[in-house]
């Protein structure tokens, strides 16, 4: 971050309006505050008091309005599919999708006979980051949302259009 | 500071409220330039938990829910008020300083409460603690009509006369004479009739 550093030697901060949005973006990934199985649980001990996301601008939100970051944590049924869905249609852009576990990477344990189960849930909605394990220990979700600040560096929202910009 | 101030007292606040509401303007302004803007069907719909709505949200609602409101902002007030009173009111130093705080501040509250909880009696009496009223009053009124005329009234037979068209209606050539009863005298003239019974 170099805003950071440049704030650190002098107090003065020259920055690009692209950097200093992003840099805001990035220091308050505001989650979707809902979780759908066991995933859950290690996602809440990762925003309570012991791994304590919330110094990385990371705190949970009620409403999709105020939501950046949608964390999937959990089975995703296909009845939860569609909910799921909807709730990502209705978060504002720019907006990230956090996979969090086995379930929501590929269906997980129920990858050969869960009926109910779908496959990933990137056959629904776009994913960002993978969080691989079952379930993920908070810090590989804590890891999960550093490499998303990484993708949030690189994007340009001004001018209605989100570009990426592979560095 | 011996210089006069430029500005009063009154106008220092006057500059905060402007710099407030600037900040809010200045803020939402460069939201709205800055923040990208793709509205769709299915992201302004409305929230509710990923659910789709059944329905509108204008519907009938049942004024009762008024009444509860009051009566917990009854409690709600009264903890309001409660809570601070507390702090102060058992202090050791206070009541060295002048004995009668303690009963003074004790019947306060008193006073305070005893207020509060007429109101509660008079809900409670009102049986509006209840959702389905246990108090209610049918109204009723004295009409010396026995039921049994009603009774006849209800099972004459109803005959459908036939219809004739020399008799039925009010025949055309009737209009022209009201003109000359209208200047007489009104149709209905008023009767008082006194207690006593003799008429005027």
């Amino acid at each position: 971050m170099s805003i950071n550093k440049q704030l650190e030697s002098n107090g003065v901060v020259i920055a690009k309006l692209d950097d200093l949005l992003n840099w805001a973006r990035l220091s308050s990934m505001w989650p979707m505050s809902f979780g759908i199985a066991c995933c859950a649980i290690e996602m809440m001990g990762s925003m309570a008091s012991t791994y304590d996301l919330d110094r990385f601008g990371v705190f949970p939100r009620p409403s999709p309005r105020q939501s950046d970051v949608m964390i999937i944590a959990g089975t995703v049924t296909f009845k939860m599919a569609d909910r799921i869905r909807r709730l990502y249609e209705q978060m504002p852009d720019p907006k990230y999708v956090i996979s969090m576990g086995s379930c929501s990477n590929c269906g997980g344990p129920y990858w050969q006979h869960g009926y109910h189960v779908v496959k990933g849930v990137d056959r629904i909605i776009p994913v960002d980051v993978y969080v691989q394990g079952c379930p993920p220990r908070p810090e590989a979700l804590i890891g999960a949302f550093l490499s998303l600040q990484k993708k949030i560096e690189t994007e340009h929202i001004v001018g209605d259009k989100l570009q990426t910009t592979r560095a | 500071m011996d210089e006069p101030a430029q500005i009063t007292e009154f106008g220092k606040i006057l500059l905060l409220g402007v710099m407030g509401v600037l900040m809010v303007l200045v803020t939402l302004f460069l939201g709205k330039i800055i923040s990208p803007k793709k509205p769709t069907p299915e992201k302004l719909s409305t929230y509710e938990c990923g659910e789709e709505t059944i329905g509108s949200s204008w519907i009938a609602f049942n004024p009762r829910f008024y009444v509860i409101a009051l009566v917990f902002l009854l409690f709600d007030v009264e903890m309001i008020f409660i809570f601070p009173w507390a702090t102060v009111f058992g202090r050791a130093e206070l009541i060295a300083a002048d004995t009668r705080w303690g009963w003074f501040t004790l019947t306060e509250m008193a006073v305070f409460i005893g207020i509060l909880v007429v109101g509660l009696i008079y809900v409670w009496r009102k049986g509006d603690l209840e959702w389905i009223k246990s108090r209610t009053v049918l109204p009723r009124v004295s009409v010396n009509i026995p039921k049994a005329a009603y009774d006849k009234l209800n099972r004459e037979p109803y005959h459908v006369r036939k219809f004739n068209p020399l008799i039925a209606g009010p025949s055309k050539d009737t209009p022209s004479k009201p003109a000359a009863d209208a200047v007489k005298k009104p149709a209905f003239k008023p009767m008082f009739r006194k207690p006593g019974g003799t008429s005027s």
